[in-house]
């Protein structure tokens, strides 16, 4: 799995955060392991073979809180299968 | 606290746009070796594992159990590293400009991160988390990290992701962000003091090294509002709007409104210019002055003409 967070909610923004989780085992990415993204645009990670499978959606600001920072807002989840020895 | 060396305004302003103030080397070595006594540390050789190690610190440790609220000047004994670390006029002054001479403590804990060889199995990095709950205030506490020793890249210093504090979430929900561009890990030498505002996202990171890796975090909450408490000897309120976009040079580094309007690597296109609206927002409240603004952030959005 790989989760990127992008600059805008453009697929080829830049990356400006992002995640691994590896479900065959070979690897173990963990929080604050790389300072430099896997892809500089979403469109990059596409190229490469990964598949996108969610994106965050639009929300509107609610009345009163159009100012409030807090969560990333544009996520997107990629998946690559890969065969395994098991 | 007469000694105490306030911060400056751009100091102020630095702290208010990114977050942190981050003291290097700033306790003299005699005070750390001091801390260490106190706390009970023993080399690595002498531990057997890391429950064991932390047990015996636990019981023995000077570190005293201080009651939640407790006025700072009263919950170190007068000659403890702590009350002299804390009476170092560079610390002092930084305490007293941040949250004032009259704040409590929160609460206070030792982190020890284990190399390997003292774990059944390697610890991973702690997750990317803002402390305690979700906490809206435009008040703030302040969070010191004091690193007693060198901290080497190996050994999994303090990460924590500048700018972040004026984000509004809740703990560990923020978990998944394994990496953010930006982020900066402690590297150090002894005596070196980190401090956070409350909101600062952050994690340890993971010990790689062989020798331990302390690092005494305590959490203080001001009890007046937190205006004007540094040295404004150097506060200029009269300095009108300056240009924006089409410039005819460059922008000042040494300047309140470039501290409050500096994009970060981690910016959104979007929200990184609320950051900016917020940042502004919190030296009106540091200052006391509502009508300040830079580069019109809010003044734009402000304008209602009756």
């Amino acid at each position: 799995m790989l989760v990127l967070y992008l600059q805008n909610s453009a697929l080829d923004s830049r990356v400006i955060a992002w995640a691994n989780y590896d479900g065959t085992g070979s690897s173990r990415p963990m929080t604050g392991d790389s300072d430099e993204p896997p892809y500089s645009t979403g469109v990059h990670a596409l190229r490469d073979g990964w598949r996108l499978f969610q994106a965050s959606t639009l929300q509107q600001h609610s009345h009163g809180d159009e100012f409030r920072t807090g969560y990333l807002k544009y996520e997107f989840f990629f998946e690559q299968l890969v065969h395994t020895d098991e | 606290m007469s000694n105490a060396e306030l911060l400056s305004t751009l100091d102020m302003a630095r702290f208010a746009g990114q977050g942190f103030l981050r003291l290097d080397a700033v306790v003299p070595e005699a005070l750390n070796q001091q801390f260490l006594d106190d706390i009970g540390h023993v080399s690595e050789n002498e531990i057997g594992s890391a429950i064991e190690h932390y047990g015996r610190i636990m019981s023995r440790s000077a570190i005293p159990v201080v009651g939640a609220g407790t006025p700072l000047t009263d919950a170190y004994p007068p000659d403890s590293a702590l009350t002299r670390i804390l009476e170092l006029p560079k610390v002092a002054g930084a305490i007293e400009s941040l949250v004032g001479g009259d704040c409590v403590l929160d609460h206070h804990f030792l982190h020890i991160t284990f190399p390997p060889h003292l774990l059944e199995k390697p610890a991973p990095a702690q997750h990317n988390h803002q402390d305690s709950t979700v906490d809206p205030r435009q008040a703030f506490d302040v969070q010191i990290m004091y690193f007693p020793h060198a901290v080497t890249e190996n050994m999994g210093g303090t990460r924590f992701i500048p700018g972040t504090h004026l984000r509004v979430v809740s703990e560990a929900a923020i978990a998944r962000y394994q990496n953010v561009l930006g982020q900066q890990r402690i590297v150090c030498p002894a005596g070196t003091l980190l401090f956070v505002h409350h909101g600062i996202w952050h994690g340890g990171g993971a010990n790689r090294s062989d020798r331990m890796r302390y690092m005494f975090k305590m959490r203080l909450a001001p009890q007046r509002p937190q205006q004007r408490l540094w040295d404004t000897s150097d506060l200029d309120t009269q300095t009108p709007q300056r240009p924006i976009f089409w410039l005819s040079e460059s922008v000042r580094e040494d300047d309140v409104a470039t501290h409050l309007t500096r994009n970060l690597p981690w910016h959104e296109q979007d929200t990184g210019r609320l950051e900016h609206l917020n940042a502004i927002r919190f030296w009106r409240y540091l200052t006391g002055d509502e009508k300040f603004d830079a580069d019109y952030w809010l003044t734009r959005v402000e304008n209602e003409p009756q």
